[in-house]
């Protein structure tokens, strides 16, 4: 039986986990418009000039 | 005989308007004016075309013409510091309200706007919000070339004197969607790991297993505890702080004894505790206010005068140097400039120019009234004839229009005033819980009095009234979903229940029961000729009078041929010469020379070419379609009532829809609106329904103040709910629809009631085993939210049987 200690401890980890990403992407904002990205997914790519630069600018 | 009008058949290819002037064409393609035909220009030319592929003529009629200048004020240093949400060295980050934003292509163009300005680097849209955050350059571009852009391709941003009042960008309220996780988690954890319990699976032969799942099974319940279901606490006591229950004490209260009674069992090592029930409960019920309070955020509901305003205006300096300012900055002196559609920020003096002012929007004159120099015209007025110059009398605060918003209807929440039912009922509740408790209680102490605790915990606990909670939330969340569907937006649940109430409707005039902008024309006489209909036109073209425009507007389009010593009478009538042929045209007075028989409602305009009267037109304001049976429904079961601020010259036709005994008031100013209301509803429950800012002190005070809108971007004044004009036929339908809210309420209340009575059984036997309240309390809520969600759907079959 105590490897039932084990399995659930880990279980529970793992959830704990996702409970955290979960939380994580409410709090970037990804749960603020559920919309847009929707349509946006169905646009061809094309790359804008700086990417990385921008996201910087973002963040700050 | 009336004329008939060709039938566009082509439509623009840009923004799906009939095509009425034909040959503008570009690559095969027809538009209905050269505006939409730029844009596709541009859009062509920068190989964005697949914007027209995403959507079907996608685009925004350019029509009207916005002018050059009309950003100037964005060029104005602390006008862009209000406005950017960030900066720094390279970037600067600003986010504009684009109400024309509707569809797949929108966005699209939208976030491609660096192939139109170099400078932008990135583009978001929200669609929901219908706002635009952008982050440009500005080494490369400014504001002001970026307002330009989206103005280029139809997208002309929002700006009002709004935007830099209030404190920047709501932060999305994003709490509530962590609770709900979190509590889902530990909810599904805690079953999870009761299921040994429930089954009686090896936690007999290894009592350690059962203590540890036991402790964590509440370690898992703390943070429910504590944070997810901090609200209801908060919230009740707040209430009883105010010496009010409501729903949210007993709830409260339910929770907190199961959950000590909980800890004092695993604590002893006596039991199991009812944490899953805990958990499961706290769960269903954030479910459900977040069901309830899903707001729509494109509609804002508490919009005063400023996002009416504009943000920027031109000053002019004694030395004559123009400059932009903030309106917010504008000082009693300062002259300012006021282009043509443009609004008037503060109650001043005309200066110079001629003024022709529609007041349409803030008092409900319907037509537009000419202001000579020296007179005094107040804020709020757009003014229709060309530029002009103001000197302003009183800053923008003070000025008369927005002093309706000091009074008191604007400073209390109604949902504090009236009391929803739900409360009234959870206390009936709570009462006879207690009573059961303790008549429960009193048996034990004869018979058994150790049970005596067990027995009264085990009451609260099973018979909480969070079934009332969840029926209302549920109910509630799904009707405001299907209203959506009608185009009736309500600001939260308790307008629906408000709604249900009402005896009274009182309705605005213009703009609510007549559409804005538009009459009804028909032309009495002879045939007229494609050239007497074209010299007509020209005529007409050259006056601003609201009349000649309708006339304009109703003729077929023809090319507008030079009126040679053309007379305006002011009062009147036109005159003119096209060629050699002379035109007049005005009332029958200025035409016949006698006043005519007073025949018909609505204004007449006589045309005489060459001396001889060949008809007139009869204009008629054009009532919204339906509205006389919507007035007959209505009347079955409420008092119907007019509040205009237009002048009485329908009345009599009014009455002939309205019915003789239909009190009606007209020339009534925003403040007599409002105390008609207050005097109103010393008796009855009065739905208010309005347009425009004359109304908004009326829309405030009533019980439920609708704001009927045509196209639900534009701005509408702070109100409870916005219906769409297109909808408006469906007034009697949706007030009946809100009524059977508390029907279902009572319905899903009475099912949960049942399995409460199966719970109180085993409670007040003292025996309510962990594994029967986890049982009870997911079927309960469960069957409670199919049954609400069912029947709110069902009823919306009414609904879509009148719509047909």
């Amino acid at each position: 039986m105590s490897v039932l200690f084990i399995l659930i401890s880990a279980s529970l980890i793992i959830a704990i986990g996702f409970l955290v990403a979960f939380i994580w992407s409410v709090k970037s904002g990804q749960y603020d418009d559920d919309y847009t990205p929707s349509v946006r997914m169905l646009f061809d790519d094309e790359l804008t000039a700086n990417k990385t630069e921008i996201k910087k600018s973002i963040k700050d | 005989m009336s004329l008939v009008i060709r039938k566009p058949i082509v439509t623009c290819f840009h923004c799906g308007e009939d095509v009425i002037t034909e040959g503008i064409t570009s690559n095969d393609k027809h538009f209905c004016c050269t505006g939409c035909k730029t844009v596709y220009e541009i859009i062509n030319k920068n190989q964005m075309c697949e914007y027209y592929d995403l959507s079907a003529s996608p685009g925004i009629n350019q029509q009207t013409k916005i002018r050059e200048g009309k950003f100037d004020f964005l060029d104005d240093a602390p006008i862009i510091d209000k406005l950017v949400h960030f900066k720094d060295q390279t970037y600067y980050h600003v986010t504009f309200y684009l109400p024309q934003m509707h569809c797949m292509s929108c966005i699209w163009i939208l976030e491609h706007l660096h192939k139109l300005n170099a400078g932008i680097s990135s583009s978001t849209v929200n669609f929901i919000k219908k706002e635009v955050t952008l982050i440009y350059k500005h080494s490369q571009t400014t504001l002001k070339e970026v307002a330009k852009t989206l103005t280029r391709i139809g997208y002309e941003p929002h700006i009002s004197l709004n935007d830099i009042n209030t404190t920047k960008i709501k932060k999305y309220d994003r709490s509530r969607i962590i609770k709900l996780g979190i509590a889902g988690f530990c909810f599904g954890n805690i079953m999870m790991l009761s299921f040994p319990d429930y089954f009686s699976l090896g936690t007999l032969e290894n009592p350690e297993l059962k203590h540890w799942f036991n402790y964590l099974n509440l370690i898992l319940s703390l943070p429910v505890f504590f944070y997810a279901a901090s609200e209801f606490f908060i919230s009740g006591y707040k209430g009883l702080k105010q010496g009010f229950l409501n729903i949210d004490a007993p709830i409260a209260l339910a929770i907190l004894i199961t959950f000590l009674r909980s800890v004092y069992e695993i604590g002893s090592a006596s039991g199991v505790g009812y944490l899953d029930s805990m958990s499961g409960i706290v769960f269903f019920m954030l479910i459900g206010r977040y069901f309830q309070n899903r707001t729509h955020q494109r509609i804002s509901f508490d919009r005063d005068y400023t996002s009416y305003f504009p943000l920027g205006v031109s000053v002019i300096h004694p030395d004559g140097n123009e400059t932009q300012i903030s309106v917010a900055d504008l000082k009693v002196g300062h002259r300012i400039k006021i282009h043509n559609d443009e609004i008037i920020p503060a109650d001043s003096i005309l200066f110079l120019g001629k003024a022709t002012i529609d007041y349409s929007f803030v008092s409900g004159e319907s037509l537009a009234v000419e202001k000579s120099i020296g007179e005094i015209i107040y804020a709020g007025g757009k003014q229709t004839s060309g530029a002009i110059e103001l000197e302003v009398l009183k800053e923008v605060s003070q000025s008369y229009l927005t002093q309706l918003w000091n009074n008191a209807a604007f400073k209390t929440k109604k949902e504090v005033v009236t009391v929803s039912f739900i409360h009234r009922i959870s206390r009936y509740f709570t009462y006879a819980l207690f009573s059961v408790a303790l008549l429960a209680a009193s048996y034990w102490f004869i018979y058994d009095a150790s049970k005596i605790w067990n027995t009264i915990t085990s009451v609260l606990i099973v018979a909480c009234p969070c079934a009332l909670l969840l029926s209302a939330t549920f109910t509630n969340g799904n009707m405001i979903r299907i209203l959506n569907k009608y185009k009736l937006y309500v600001k939260n649940a308790a307008v629906i229940e408000r709604m249900a109430a009402i005896d009274t409707v009182v309705f605005d005039k213009t703009g609510t029961i007549t559409e804005q902008g538009k009459s009804d024309i028909i032309f009495c006489g002879e045939d007229l000729t494609p050239l007497q209909q074209q010299f007509i036109r020209s005529l007409a073209n050259q006056s601003k009078h609201p009349l000649s425009k309708s006339i304009v507007s109703f003729l077929p389009f023809s090319p507008s041929l030079p009126v040679k010593a053309y007379k305006e009478w002011k009062g009147f009538g036109v005159e003119g010469f096209i060629n050699t042929v002379s035109i007049k045209m005005g009332s029958a007075e200025f035409i016949l020379g006698s006043k005519s028989p007073k025949v018909n409602v609505g204004s007449t305009v006589y045309i005489s070419i060459n001396g001889a009267c060949v008809g007139y037109f009869l204009i008629n304001t054009k009532y919204r379609n339906g509205l006389a049976e919507i007035v007959m429904q209505l009347k079955k079961q409420v008092q119907v009532k007019i509040l205009s601020g237009d002048n009485d010259s329908e009345a009599a036709y009014l009455k002939t829809i309205f019915g003789r005994d239909t009190e009606m008031h007209f020339n009534q100013k925003p403040e007599d609106k409002l105390r008609y209301i207050q005097q109103l509803q010393k008796q009855h429950r009065v739905l208010m329904i309005g347009d425009g800012l004359n109304d908004a002190g009326a829309l405030m005070q009533s019980d439920v103040g609708i704001a009927i809108s045509d196209d639900t971007n534009n701005f509408s004044p702070a109100c409870d709910a916005v219906l769409s004009g297109k909808n408006f036929n469906l007034l009697n339908e949706l007030i009946c629809y809100c009524q059977k809210e508390k029907l279902i309420i009572y319905a899903s209340f009475a099912l949960s009631i049942a399995y409460n009575f199966i719970g109180l059984y085993f409670a007040v036997m003292g025996d309510l085993k962990p594994v029967i309240a986890a049982i009870l309390m997911p079927i309960s809520s469960i069957s409670i939210i199919l049954l609400t969600t069912g029947l709110s759907s069902l009823f919306e079959f009414k609904l879509k049987k009148s719509k047909v």
